[in-house]
């Protein structure tokens, strides 16, 4: 019996409270601690997705009850992926933290970190849909810690919203769950795929219903028009690293709509057709094109980059809503790169706001390391707008190329290609005024020296690009890998079978209930 | 040496310029163009091969399943160009490193240059059209860098942006070409879709993938109608014009078009769009051109025109044509790039580029005049200079083009074309250098070093040596033209002479410069005519577009996102309403499998008053202290409906649950307004109800759906049921539920719940470190307070029942696992018999005789539920496994220990931890700073309204 894969969860679930009980006037110590646990996460992430990577399928029985009594956590391809990719991202995000000292400006930052990074390593691993709300709910109320960090008004504002849209995100999540059990008596992911299979034609509304909330409850986390409006001013208004480390919730929901409609309500479900392989792709494309003219449109730099944000989880929303195979590897490959290049972005937009007052898209001054920064948000942009070399463009060929032979081909190709257009525009004219303007106005000579970033964060900036670099350089092996992932779920059977069949605490496999 | 290596110097030295900053500007120029000479030589090693007629390929697989490799070939027509990019890019930066000023960051410079050469390399290199594309886009990139390279002119900017969004705008276009092109071909290695002509050709795809690679091209090339970023790129340092924006860069498209020759051309729609727009463009530049006085512009607009020129020649789609346009890439790339240097010369040394202040400079910078008069002559098409030879090539071409089947219309244009051609390179050398030296140039005129005339003048050989040799050029043109057809026509057996004999090509040739030297005989008049001309401004319309675009999308996003809560909670409730609906009525209905049970008074009673409590929060909800006790109804009534339906767990749970909530709003309350104001429009109001009535019907029906059906397989509910003592120890099933089959649900709450302990205590402590503090100090109650801040006879009460409270919590925590209870609802009851101190006697009483910090009580819970989980792996079962026994200490009974209830000691704890650090948090509001706490239990608010002075002397005695 080996317990790793419920160790993403209590690691971070055992460090929270030690720092809160232990540690609370430290910042020194819970820097030291948040760190370590962070690192610790990442091999055993590694270790996890190394040894699933074969397709084979981990599984752990909490309680030891066996599948469906119980809740289980399931490691397979894609879970692990999406473990490693946010521990990874964790540490990039902390250290800027740390670097930047926004995780000394409000209380309990790194105790909130660790919560909320349990809730998303929750949400990945569990087989059970009643436990991933109650995820969703730890990483909310985590997130929502996270985001009013440091106070404002403004800030305090923006997480109302955050806060009220998400709370009716999860009052849909319950309404789903509540019709999904009235209709097949289970809430374990793998029996519920068995038991939808058992509906039949004649008595459909009530799974159709189910299986339409529980979309759309993922939607509003992916960031999905209409549903995405609780996004621009939270994360805009978060503290930097906390909107970077956000770049992975938006894909908690991608995650759970590739999860559950591609096994539970797969495609080819004759019960739940004509619904959201219907109106998930116009929606998506909406998004895609929402989110980049809100990069045209924006006059603050935060904002753009939090359309940015919509913008690339409408370019995933659309992979994914091709319901194929290599719509899903094309999404997951996308989404390893929008979760990087969207943290990069966020962060930059902090380096420029050290040597700034505020983050309107106006010319001021340059300070020193502007040159540095400016080089830095460049490629950021090239990333987030989709442009060689960087992985946002594979990415991008990678979803046309998908879509070549689909009904609504021409459509997703012409907002694919102008909204990509549209966010050069927005990135360009930015960066511009930023970067370029800025030498067009005097320096005011008798004017107090602003803070240089830290080194640490330039360092923690430098190190996701370089991830961005390597997902470019070895896309191959990495589109190879999401192939992988696409195929296994794909074919859940031995997915189901694993969780189904294997005996837990007064349970046979197969045992009549 | 490998093509890899070709490809991949310039990018890996674009760091060394960087880093040889500091070094100087000589070490900087140096180490670049080391970089640069490294790949020229590297390149020629691959000339014997090339000469012999071999392909020369180097592969490395990247994304396979994508067909994206690292593929390079070079042939013929790849040599030719990669030629040109390295060998001017050579003469370009010994230039650069003389023209460039001692403010310029010559770093920057380098880096971006050697960027652009290394991406220019890879795009005709490429044997894989996406690695084309990746090539293609970073070209459109460093070009935006270079020409914004001058960061404080907003004309640099602005060109940057244009040139950045008509070259991204055909990049992006040409994604879907390409794709289009490798899907039908299978493949997308150009090797591979070079030889399936006819299959291309045939399928229905063709012509959208031709438009839109034509698009990629024709912004690239600046075509008509995008002819009109490349001008405003000319603010760019007059190294990069050269470089960029005449000999390479602008090449690309035109290179693409050759390169695609074999499968794309032949056809009428090839021959039409492109022809036509070759010829506009050429014409169009040529017109324009005249009437520049930038000479930056001129040449700029000369540029255009002779792109277009190329363009209209492959539009032909014979062989010849292809030829000439090869050999007039040549020539134009020589003569265009010297023209380019001579004029930053110029500009250098006049300190102005405007012809109409300038003139006589044949006297004061006779070197730059002769390189310069040698390069505008070959541009005029005069006889032994290398122009003559291409052009003639073109107007041969011409003669015998037809297009929209009139035969005189391509032959009349193309010499029209070249007439104003030659009539602005006679205005150029006419204007700038001949005529009088003048006395009021921007500065003295006079030969530069010859750091900046040396590289045009190397130029200027070529276009002689040709000019006087055509022979020389003959068999390399052919070979680049070889590689160009492809095998699919053969190459032209013409010869390359200056004289072919009376062949209408030569009569047109001789119009164009006669016709051109009479334009210059009435330029004034002509001038005036053109200056009075209203013409469609193309920088305007761009900027219009784009102006537009930026409002469009302003407008959508602000409507849209207009900050207002209500307008997004409206907005996503009619759509979860709306996708619901549509699965309902998309589906289908069955009978319901059960019957309803009958109501009897009690359940209706229930009912009603919840209902009327729920209309009433409805129309009372401005009054926010009647709004707090109608939730609370409403939660009561929820609490009983549990008890009806035999659920006692959750109705003390919900019971509990009300009770602190209730407090713990009602402090949140005492911060805020009584009343709730009227914020929004009736309109909206009714939009509200109609979006809250819909969705609460929605929710009914559904409810009363599913309630009336069962599931489609016995449910999980029947095996806890069943097992909840066999294996779990306990018969409370919900309890064994929550603690053991699902512990890790419960596990996952308990922390929500301290989560939200800390978040308010952080979002108090901010509020306390901001403004507001003092807004909430200085905050004055609108109702008098209450005499005695601790009143005695609650005081008395609560310290008596404090006792028998914890002891009830106890015997609920102990009895859980059997019973109704547990450590949720004995945390929510020791919680209230706190609460009930704090109220009672006052904050500071009993927080000081409070032992333990409720974050550690928080953190003490959450961590004990988790080692409970943990301490299961020590006898190797899963996290949370629960084991029981049965134990027996006389005197006592027999009874149970359970791993849960430590688990459930770890809810009991982090639940007292969570309400009471919530509650501190509130009070803490509330509190000043050194507030009077009085050492008495009870006492007598010493600041409120009026006090009888006498009274509250004598109570205070008492006291």
């Amino acid at each position: 019996m080996t317990h790793w894969i419920v160790a993403p969860v209590v690691l971070p679930a055992l460090l929270a409270p030690f720092i809160v009980l232990a540690a609370r006037y430290h910042i020194g110590i819970q820097r030291a601690f948040s760190v370590a646990g962070v690192l610790a996460l990442i091999a055993i992430a590694a270790g996890l997705a190394w040894q699933v990577s074969a397709g084979t399928i981990l599984l752990y029985q909490l309680g030891d009850w066996a599948a469906p009594f119980g809740i289980v956590l399931v490691g397979d391809r894609l879970s692990t992926l999406m473990v490693l990719l946010t521990s990874v991202l964790a540490l990039f995000v902390l250290l800027y933290a740390i670097g930047s000292g926004w995780d000394d400006r409000g209380r309990h930052f790194h105790a909130l970190f660790q919560f909320q990074l349990m809730g998303i390593m929750g949400a990945f691993l569990t087989g059970d849909l009643f436990n991933l709300f109650v995820f969703f709910e730890v990483l909310l109320i985590a997130s929502y810690g996270l985001m009013i960090h440091a106070g404002g008004n403004a800030r305090l504002r923006a997480g109302v919203q955050y806060v009220l849209f998400n709370l009716i995100g999860s009052t849909l999540f319950l309404f789903a769950l509540g019709s999904i059990y009235a209709e097949t008596g289970t809430l374990n992911m793998a029996d519920l795929a068995q038991r939808a299979k058992l509906i039949g034609a004649e008595e459909t509304a009530g799974i159709r219903v189910a299986a339409v909330l529980l979309l759309l409850v993922f939607a509003i986390k992916a960031a999905t028009v209409p549903l995405h409006f609780w996004l621009p001013s939270s994360y805009a208004e978060a503290p930097a690293p906390v909107a970077a480390l956000f770049a992975i919730m938006t894909k908690v929901g991608a995650y759970a709509i590739i999860r559950v409609y591609s096994m539970i309500f797969p495609p080819e479900l004759e019960v739940t057709s004509g619904l959201h392989d219907v109106w998930l792709l116009p929606a998506a494309l909406v998004s895609l094109a929402i989110g980049m003219a809100g990069v045209l449109a924006a006059r603050k730099l935060d904002r753009l980059v939090a359309f940015s944000i919509i913008g690339s989880m409408g370019m995933v929303m659309v992979a994914i809503a091709l319901f194929n195979p290599p719509g899903i590897a094309a999404a997951l490959y996308y989404i390893v790169h929008s979760t990087l290049a969207g943290a990069t972005l966020f962060l930059i937009s902090d380096l420029v706001r050290t040597g700034r007052a505020n983050l309107e898209l106006l010319p001021q001054a340059p300070v020193a390391g502007t040159a540095l920064t400016a080089g830095l948000f460049f490629t950021g942009a090239i990333a987030m707008a989709g442009l060689p070399p960087l992985s946002g463009f594979l990415g991008k060929l990678l979803v046309l190329e998908a879509a070549y032979g689909t009904d609504l081909v021409v459509w997703i190709w012409a907002v694919v290609l102008g909204s990509s257009l549209i966010s050069i525009l927005g990135f360009a004219r930015a960066g511009s005024v930023l970067f370029w303007k800025a030498h067009s106005v005097e320096p005011q000579a008798d004017g107090p020296a602003l803070p240089r970033p830290a080194v640490l964060s330039y360092v923690a900036v430098g190190g996701l690009i370089s991830l961005l670099a390597a997902h470019t350089v070895f896309a191959g092996q990495v589109h190879g890998y999401t192939t992988n992932i696409a195929a296994q779920l794909f074919a859940p059977e031995p997915y189901i079978a694993t969780v189904l069949d294997t005996p837990g605490k007064l349970s046979k496999p197969k045992e009549e209930y | 040496m490998s093509l890899f290596f070709i490809v991949a110097l310039p990018f890996f030295g674009a760091l060394l310029p960087g880093l040889m900053n500091a070094a100087g500007r000589a070490a900087c120029a140096g180490v670049t163009f080391t970089v640069s000479l490294a790949a020229f030589i590297g390149l020629l090693t691959n000339l014997p091969s090339v000469l012999a007629g071999e392909v020369v390929m180097a592969r490395v697989d990247w994304i396979p399943s994508l067909g994206l490799n690292f593929t390079l070939m070079l042939d013929g027509l790849g040599f030719f160009f990669a030629l040109l990019i390295l060998g001017i890019g050579l003469l370009i930066i010994a230039y650069a490193r003389h023209y460039l000023s001692r403010d310029d960051n010559m770093g920057e410079f380098f880096t971006y240059l050697l960027l652009f050469q290394g991406a220019m390399v890879g795009i005709v290199l490429s044997d894989n059209v996406l690695l084309l594309l990746i090539f293609w886009e970073l070209t459109s990139l460093s070009s935006f860098l270079l020409i914004g390279y001058w960061k404080h002119l907003p004309e640099g900017r602005q060109g940057a942006r244009m040139a950045l969004a008509v070259t991204g705008m055909g990049g992006l276009a040409m994604i879907g070409g390409m794709l289009i092109l490798g899907q039908i071909a299978g493949s997308y290695d150009l090797s591979v879709i070079l030889k399936n002509r006819d299959l291309i050709q045939a399928d229905p795809l063709y012509v959208p993938a031709l438009i839109l690679i034509l698009l990629g091209c024709f912004t690239k090339s600046a075509q008509f109608p995008f002819h009109f970023w490349l001008p405003h790129a000319m603010a760019a340092p007059t190294p990069v014009s050269a470089y960029l924006h005449s000999a390479t860069m602008v090449k690309a498209g035109i290179f693409l078009m050759a390169r695609m020759w074999p499968v794309l051309s032949g056809t009428p729609e090839w021959f039409t769009v492109v022809t036509t727009a070759g010829l506009a463009t050429m014409v169009l530049g040529a017109v324009i051109a005249l009437f520049k006085h930038d000479l930056k512009a001129l040449l700029a607009f000369s540029t255009v025109s002779h792109l277009g020129l190329i363009t209209m020649l492959l539009g032909t789609g014979t062989a010849f044509g292809a030829m000439a346009a090869m050999f007039h890439i040549l020539n134009h790339a020589t003569f265009k790039a010297a023209l380019f240097m001579s004029a930053g010369i110029v500009d250098h040394e006049a300190h102005t580029r405007d012809i109409r202040r300038l003139g006589g400079l044949r006297r004061l910078m006779p070197v730059t005049f002769v390189i310069a008069t040698l390069a505008a002559l070959s541009m005029a098409g005069i006889p032994f200079l290398n122009g003559f030879l291409s052009k003639e090539m073109m107007l041969e071409e011409a003669t015998h083009t037809v297009l929209f089947g009139v035969p005189w219309l391509v032959p009349a244009l193309a010499t029209f074309g070249s007439l104003f051609s030659a009539a602005y390179c006679f205005r150029l050398i006419g204007h700038v250098y001949l005529g009088p030296v003048r006395d009021d140039y921007p500065a003295k005129p006079h030969d530069p070093g010859s750091g900046l005339w040396l590289p045009p003048a190397i130029l200027v050989v070529p276009v002689v040596a040709i000019g006087i040799a055509p022979f020389l050029a003959e068999p390399f043109v052919k070979l680049v033209t070889a590689s160009v057809l492809g095998g699919e026509a053969d190459v032209p057996k013409a010869y390359f002479k200056i004289w072919h004999g009376l062949v209408p090509a030569l009569f047109l040739s001789v119009a164009a410069v006669v016709g051109g030297l009479l334009l210059m005989a009435v330029f004034n008049p002509l001038l005036r005519l053109w200056e009075t001309t209203p013409r469609p401004e193309a920088k305007v319309i761009f900027e219009a577009i784009v102006e537009a675009a930026a409002w469009l999308s302003g407008k959508l996003i602000a409507s849209l996102h207009n900050g207002a809560f209500t307008r997004y909670a409206a907005i996503g409730s009619v759509a979860i309403v709306a996708a619901g609906f549509h699965a309902w009525s998309t589906g289908t209905i069955a009978l319901p499998t059960r019957t309803p049970q009958a109501a009897g008074p009690v359940p209706i009673a229930g009912w009603l008053m919840l209902v009327a409590a729920t209309c009433g929060l409805v129309f009372l909800h401005r009054n926010r202290l009647l709004s707090l006790i109608l939730i609370g109804i409403v939660g009561l009534m929820v609490s009983i409906g549990f008890v009806f339906f035999s659920a006692p767990d959750l109705a003390m749970t919900q019971f509990t649950v009300e009770v602190v909530t209730i407090i713990l709003l009602l402090l949140a309350l005492n911060f805020l307004p009584k009343r709730t104001p009227v914020e929004s429009t009736v309109l909206r109001r009714v939009r509200d109800v109609g979006v809250a009535v819909a969705g609460g019907l929605a929710t009914f029906a559904l409810a009363y759906h599913y309630l009336l059906r069962d599931a489609v397989a016995p449910p999980i509910s029947e095996f806890h049921l069943a097992n909840s003592y066999k294996g779990g120890g306990g018969t409370n099933v919900v309890n064994v539920i929550l603690v053991d089959f699902r512990g890790f649900d419960t596990y996952g709450e308990i922390i929500v719940l301290g989560i939200a302990a800390l978040l308010i205590y952080a979002l108090t402590e901010t509020l306390l470190s901001g403004r507001v503090r003092a807004r909430l100090l200085n905050r004055k109650p609108d109702q008098p307070q209450a005499g005695d801040m601790h009143p005695m006879m609650m005081v008395v009460l609560t310290r008596v029942i404090m006792p028998v409270v914890l002891m009830v919590g106890f015997y609920i925590f102990l009895r859980g696992h059997n019973e109704p209870g547990g450590g949720f609802i004995a945390g929510l009851i020791v919680s209230i018999a706190v609460v009930m101190q704090y109220m009672a006697s006052g904050f500071a009483w009993a927080s000081a005789r409070l032992k333990y910090p409720y974050h550690g009580v928080i953190g003490a819970g959450v961590l004990i539920a988790g080692l409970t989980g943990i301490g299961s792996w020590f006898v190797s079962k899963p996290f949370l496994t629960s084991d029981f026994t049965y134990v027996r200490i006389p005197p006592f009974q027999e009874f149970e220990l359970a791993t849960a209830a430590l688990f459930d000691l770890g809810v009991f704890l982090a639940v007292v931890g969570a309400v009471m650090l919530s509650l501190e948090s509130f009070s803490r509001l509330a509190r000043r700073e050194n507030m009077p706490e009085s050492e008495h239990p009870m006492d007598i608010d010493p600041s409120r309204d009026d006090p009888p002075p006498d009274e509250a002397g004598s109570a205070r005695e008492a006291v």
